[in-house]
């Protein structure tokens, strides 16, 4: 396996950490007005990702890293092309970041209900961006003979691109939902369940249609075939077995297949793209590939070297801090407390 | 204005804006670690007091600083995608690098840090902390391994018709000479900026007579860290600059308005200069003293303007421009060292209190100590403008202008728009950020104590 197939494995990897990591906070945050009744229970609900959030969206800021050190034609033309989008989502993620930092410092309601907007927004608009990025990537854009986007804004706004959209928007709020009722307690343990039951349906209809949709909007059928092979279907599998454990109230088996899902799904467009990062819509011959515009042997062995060395470090590190607040959060004083900070 | 000038300006206001929270994160989050060491070894808990007391200013200003770094990520594609495309083999090393071995250790270990005090040991807690201030701290040196690159480009080599650089030897960008004087600097100014940070506010209480004993015990320790820390910053800078007369000569004689090269070469004491014309309209000027400043003797050849001019155009070609900014690298160069100097007279004033063990007086001068907040911001702003502005019309010395390093298929409007969109969007955060911490700074511990004290009783009755 040569260094550029091992950088193109490691971006996937990167790109599903921030998704299966950042996903269920974003969904956390989508859901805030809707559980977050009065002011603790909001408190709460931003206290289960209160540890993490942070954490979690480095996976997003190292992806794109690695993608400017491994392949700098593919992140020129990629973050130059997807102008619009990617501002929207960085007004999103500045708005979202300060809102969980300064929502409780002030106790004027109307300070409060405005960060707690600004945390909705700010996550509801990458959580429906991401969706849309990716299935343009996997359908194609425009691009010219010399690898630069082509297209404009609109373009990016085609209705297979919208229906990806939905299927992350409607997926990460399911996976926060179904986080929620991993970490809290109560009355909010009961609203998180019944919502994580009612949105799970609608993900799986999204999810088909999408799907079939794929089959008439990207060349899939010539890459997987007809029968697309087991990770495709894993997502599948996973998605539908997510549910029958929400039904029966195994939070943990609901959360970790939702991860699989999302595993499965990142792993799938994946390897839909492969060896292409950017699909030219139309002219094959303008594909940004592995080959065409990475960086030199020299940086690809190194960085080689220092993610083998530090991916591993992260994960155990993060993996701990999962398990230091591994416990529900009640409406009790002492986890009420740390909601001040 | 044209597509260029707009993306200056855009990567200008996020540089800056995102530089007016990182430098307190990096100081702040050592002193921070060191108020919460002292009370692990002391069980003192007025240095608990203290750390939750800072800790929560250092927590309303580092959210800042994160969210405007992943626009400062993500613009070097958007905005400046063919630059890069030229050095992305060289740049986008450290900057992935910064991410994994540098963010994801402060983000990560401030989260539990913040939620952990619960439900960690008291030791474990506080290696916490530290571990956020490491992480900050290793941020700052991946990030300018990258920016040395731009000011002094080694260890690549030049491929495809010159269209792009590539890695040739790692070591050689990793110890970049510029990096060991550029990081140092920049770090003991964080660390300056956080003593400074910490004694106005102090002395804003000490001199209501407010919490004496808290703010006593933090101008100790801010004033013995500030004055290493700004001893460091000018012996530092005056290697930099000694460093800067050799790499980017350009710089310096823009820095200091002297437009014919000089032995033994004066410093400009005042200069009002015509930047169109290339000439002094009025100046005065220390004989020798920038030679000093260049060699540490009064002797000494230092380059001049338009003989650098003549010098680049036989280089990179002729019929170009290779002056920077003169009035913008002059001024920012002289606010940066006169903020700088008179933080050092300010600290070494506080530390001569403490060590004699007195009370600030409560005149009209000391009444306005607490407004030194300022200058810290003035001169880390200014530091940026000389080293960024003063490099140009390069965005990598020698190697690449800025006007060719923009987006190829961005159009003005769309950066007109961004822009105008990110910079009202920073001023009110910005106001609401200030808000917050003059409401907390002003408030002073009692108030957090107030509020622990009050959850405390609760969960003791429940």
């Amino acid at each position: 396996m040569d260094l550029n197939i091992v950088w193109f494995v490691l971006i996937a990897v990167l790109w599903t950490g921030y998704f299966a990591l950042d996903g269920f906070d974003l969904g956390v945050g989508i859901l805030l007005p809707f559980l977050g009744k009065d002011d603790t229970k909001r408190r709460i609900i931003l206290n289960t990702i209160g540890p993490h959030w942070d954490g979690n969206e480095v996976w997003l800021l190292t992806a794109g890293g690695a993608t400017f050190a491994a392949f700098p034609g593919w992140y020129a033309t990629l973050f130059s092309g997807f102008y619009f989008p990617l501002f929207l989502i960085l007004i999103a993620l500045i708005l979202r970041g300060i809102a969980f930092e300064f929502r409780s410092k002030d106790e004027n309601p109307h300070w409060r209900s405005l960060w707690d907007w600004c945390a909705f927004v700010g996550s509801l608009i990458p959580a429906l961006l991401w969706g849309v990025a990716f299935a343009n990537f996997v359908r194609g854009v425009p691009i010219s003979a010399d690898l630069q986007y082509a297209g404009g804004f609109w373009n990016l706004l085609n209705p297979f691109a919208l229906l990806g959209g939905l299927v992350s928007l409607t997926g990460f709020t399911l996976y926060g939902a179904v986080f929620l009722s991993l970490k809290t307690t109560g009355d909010l343990l009961e609203k998180a369940r019944k919502t994580a039951w009612r949105m799970w349906p609608v993900v799986v209809m999204v999810l088909i249609a999408y799907t079939v949709a794929s089959y008439f909007a990207t060349d899939v059928l010539a890459i997987l075939g007809i029968n697309p092979g087991v990770v495709p279907i894993g997502a599948v599998l996973a998605l539908l077995a997510s549910g029958w454990f929400i039904r029966n109230r195994r939070e943990g088996w609901a959360f970790t297949l939702l991860a699989l899902t999302v595993i499965f799904v990142m792993a799938t467009i994946f390897i839909e793209l492969f060896p292409n990062v950017l699909v030219s819509l139309g002219n094959p011959a303008n594909n940004l590939t592995i080959y065409n515009v990475s960086s030199s042997p020299t940086t690809l062995r190194l960085m080689t070297i220092i993610a083998a060395i530090f991916v591993p470090v992260v994960l155990a590190y993060q993996g701990w801090s999962y398990w230091v607040f591994r416990k529900r959060i009640s409406e009790k004083p002492e986890d009420i407390q740390a909601l001040k900070y | 204005m044209d597509l260029v000038t707009l993306s200056r300006w855009q990567f200008a206001i996020t540089c800056v804006y995102h530089f007016f929270f990182v430098p307190l994160t990096l100081g702040l989050s050592v002193l921070v670690a060191i108020m919460e060491s002292i009370y692990v070894r002391t069980g003192n808990m007025v240095y608990k007091q203290m750390t939750q007391f800072w800790g929560k200013l250092f927590l309303i200003n580092f959210g800042m600083g994160v969210v405007t770094g992943i626009v400062m990520e993500f613009q070097f594609g958007m905005n400046w995608s063919e630059y890069s495309r030229f050095v992305g083999d060289i740049f986008g090393a450290p900057l992935a690098i910064e991410a994994l071995l540098a963010f994801f250790l402060e983000s990560t270990f401030l989260g539990i840090w913040i939620f952990g005090w619960e439900k960690l040991s008291k030791k474990v807690h506080a290696l916490t902390i530290w571990l956020v201030a490491i992480g900050s701290n290793l941020s700052a040196l991946w990030i300018l391994i990258a920016n040395s690159f731009m000011q002094q480009p080694l260890g690549y080599k030049l491929v495809e018709g010159g269209s792009r650089a590539i890695l040739e030897d790692f070591s050689q960008v990793v110890f970049n000479p510029n990096v060991w004087y550029q990081f140092p600097h920049v770090v003991f100014s964080g660390f300056t900026t956080a003593a400074i940070f910490v004694l106005g506010i102090s002395t804003y209480h000490l001199l209501r007579k407010k919490s004496v004993d808290f703010f006593r015990k933090s101008v100790q320790i801010a004033s013995v860290f500030g004055i290493v820390a700004t001893l460091l910053v000018v012996l530092v800078g005056h290697s930099q600059a000694q460093h800067m007369v050799k790499t980017q000569p350009m710089k310096m004689a823009a820095a200091e308005a002297l437009w014919r090269t000089a032995d033994p070469a004066s410093f400009s004491l005042l200069t009002i200069g015509n930047e169109s014309e290339l000439r002094d309209v009025f100046a005065i000027r220390i004989p020798g003293v920038l030679s000093f400043l260049a060699y540490n003797r009064f002797s000494g050849e230092v380059k001049g303007i338009l003989d650098l001019q003549a010098e680049y155009e036989q280089t990179y070609g002729e019929g170009l421009s290779y002056i920077p900014p003169i009035a913008v690298s002059y001024w920012s160069f002289r606010v940066m060292v006169g903020a700088g100097m008179l933080m050092l007279l300010l600290i070494a004033i506080l530390l001569f209190y403490v060590l004699k063990k007195k009370d600030l007086p409560r005149n009209r001068w000391t009444m306005l100590l607490p407004f030194m907040i300022a200058l810290p911001y003035f001169a880390n702003t200014a530091g940026w403008m000389l080293t960024e502005l003063g490099r140009q019309p390069w965005v990598v010395f020698g190697l690449m202008r800025t006007e060719d390093a923009v987006s190829a298929v961005v159009q003005p409007g769309m950066v007109l728009t961004t822009l105008i969109i990110f910079t009202l969007l920073y001023g009110l955060l910005m106001a609401a950020d200030i808000y917050l911490l003059v409401k907390y700074a002003k408030a002073g511990p009692q108030e957090l104590q107030k509020r622990t004290v009050l959850v405390e009783e609760e969960k003791y009755y429940e």
